[in-house]
């Protein structure tokens, strides 16, 4: 603004009632002309109480309310919580079962990259198209997920021990022909999307996260991988089959939006490599749920962990979700905290967007990637 | 080149709507191009989708041969296990509070589930020992109210074994043999177990329920 001419901030609601919110999310924003001066997030809007809810069902119990965390990722979500539990109860995980968690997580990271990319491209304004072409693929995998576990977005399946129950015949040959499918379908639309000179001068150089901040603020996953940390859980704490398999893991240099679109696409490419390892090295039989497991699954008040807490996390899709769980010797939790990692990497969103043009808040959420259901709980 | 990048990008927007017509997706082949999914869309109401075996919605109570010998024993589990409690059982009992019995069995007189509460996590089958509780598949059955439309009673869950066995075979299989097992430890001096031959002579008597009407729509 020059000195002559003096105006008011105008102030701007976005959301909660948007589609350009991901859900019910409000950003209160305070703009100078176009700009935006400030940014107030306002959340609470789907709360429902998950954590209290936990803490009066069974360990077992928790399980379905956990799918509805992350309601695009349910397979890891029932990770998470279950490596939590193991880590509390001293549960061991049959060999079989952990090379069916690390596909059934890989999937999971393809759902959820596929379509965080193009709700991405929705918000930009390329309206229906590449968000068509990724809930295609998108079908495919639910369809495995509900072959498997019987539901595809509220799987319910993986369980303390193990999962469920094993795959049925033929999932595996499905998710082998999905795999060579998928790359395919990931060149398709990088040809659409990653060269295009529209979507360029959208994303590169806008709502860039520093290094610094996104250390200091506890981000997580692809946003702080684009941002050029090389932080990854499937290599820090190597859960599951993950220490046995050779991956990479991309790195963003300039932690705009657009690094964290391309390390979405990079990673998708590492996880495609992830789930054609684990599909040769996996055991052709085996048990899928340990004995103990099985146990727990078909009298789940008998499962009274001895007292003290564990903190079992993984990494999911959106960055790193831990379970947080305290044991009074009982069959339910004493404490229960998720630690959401949609909800931490929102906090960066002022810092991204101050300066910014109100039109690229709508694109700097839209690249932190988050789901309503896991940020307010 | 400036525009390039999108001129490429609408070649594959290009393609994929080329590929939707049978003479454009020849068209493809003719220029070696991929021809992608076509027309991958069902129009619902006329083709269905074919649903996994383990595709699980809202659960139903399993009975053996005639409607009254249910597996159920209103032990009451699943409603203690079910997390959103969307279950309510009162054991059938006389007049002097002593529980009823069919067939050596305890039964419920209300098994009702809510299933504007149910969340279909299928823990209630986990955690039933008798077998008695599984998931249907049948989701076309919306109401237009939803009160007691909701309120799926005893006679609306009562599905026979024969109806598990057609709709899940594997599952059912792998229930049938660890039945026959409990049912062949439980009495080992006699050969017939009572479950196996109730589900083979159940021919005529799941035939009818395999037809069980539907819960009454408002």
């Amino acid at each position: 603004m020059t000195d002559t001419l003096k105006t008011d901030l105008m102030e701007i609601n976005l959301g909660p009632q948007h589609p350009s919110t991901h859900g019910v999310f409000q950003m209160a924003v305070q703009l100078d002309g176009e700009t935006i001066v400030s940014l107030k997030p306002v959340l609470g809007y789907l709360h429902r109480n998950h954590e209290q809810i936990c803490e009066d069902v069974s360990y077992i119990g928790c399980f379905p309310y956990t799918d509805r965390l992350d309601y695009f990722c349910a397979m890891t979500n029932n990770l998470g919580l279950a490596v939590a539990i193991e880590q509390l109860g001293g549960i061991e995980v049959p060999e079989r079962a952990q090379y069916l968690r690390v596909i059934l997580a890989e999937l999971t990271r393809l759902v959820n990259h596929t379509s965080v990319t193009g709700f991405l491209l929705n918000d930009m304004g390329a309206f229906g198209t590449p968000l068509l072409y990724a809930f295609r693929e998108r079908e495919k995998i639910l369809d495995l997920f509900e072959m498997a576990s019987g539901s595809r977005m509220m799987c319910n399946y993986i369980r303390p021990g193990g999962v469920r129950e094993d795959v049925p015949e033929g999932f595996l040959d499905r998710v082998r022909g999905i795999t060579a499918a998928y790359p395919r379908f990931l060149d398709e639309m990088e040809t659409l999307l990653t060269e295009n000179e529209i979507i360029r001068q959208r994303t590169q150089g806008v709502g860039v996260l520093p290094r610094e901040l996104a250390v200091s603020a506890s981000v997580t996953g692809p946003m702080l991988r684009a941002s050029g940390v090389d932080y990854d859980l499937r290599k820090v704490d190597g859960y599951a089959a993950y220490p046995r398999m050779r991956f990479k893991v991309p790195l963003g240099l300039a932690g705009d939006v657009y690094d964290r679109y391309y390390v979405r696409v990079l990673e998708m490419r590492e996880s495609l490599k992830i789930l054609e390892q684990a599909l040769k090295e996996i055991p052709a039989s085996g048990p899928a749920l340990s004995a103990k497991g099985q146990q727990i699954g078909r009298s789940p008040r008998t499962f009274r962990p001895p007292k003290g807490d564990a903190y079992g996390r993984i990494e999911s899709p959106k960055g790193e979700l831990g379970f947080y769980l305290v044991s009074d010797g009982s069959p339910q939790p004493y404490r229960y905290h998720v630690r959401a990692p949609s909800f931490i990497n929102l906090t960066v969103l002022e810092d991204m967007c101050r300066g910014q043009k109100v039109a690229d808040a709508i694109i700097i959420l839209g690249s932190v990637d988050i789901v309503m259901g896991e940020v307010d709980r | 080149m400036i525009g390039w990048g999108v001129l490429k990008g609408m070649g594959v927007t290009l393609r994929q709507f080329v590929g939707t017509y049978p003479a454009g997706r020849r068209l493809l082949k003719a220029l070696r191009l991929p021809e992608g999914d076509g027309i991958f869309t069902i129009s619902y109401p006329e083709t269905k989708q074919q649903h996994a075996e383990r595709f699980r919605y809202f659960p139903f109570l399993v009975y053996d041969a005639t409607p009254d010998n249910l597996r159920c024993v209103a032990c009451k589990i699943c409603e203690q296990e079910c997390p959103p409690q969307c279950i309510y059982i009162t054991m059938a009992k006389d007049e002097q509070n002593r529980p009823l019995k069919t067939n050596g069995r305890t039964f419920p007189a209300q098994f009702d589930i809510d299933v504007a509460i149910c969340m279909s996590c299928r823990i209630c089958v986990d955690v039933c020992p008798f077998e008695a509780i599984e998931m249907d598949n049948r989701h076309e059955i919306s109401t237009h109210g939803r009160g007691p439309e909701l309120m799926f009673d005893k006679s609306a869950l009562l599905r026979s074994a024969d109806y598990f066995q057609q709709i899940k075979p594997t599952e059912a299989a792998t229930v049938n043999a660890r039945l026959a097992a409990k049912a062949a430890k439980a009495q080992p001096p006699k050969p017939a177990a009572p479950t196996p031959p109730a589900a083979s002579a159940s021919d005529t008597g799941g035939a009818s329920g395999t037809t069980t009407p539907p819960p009454p729509h408002a």
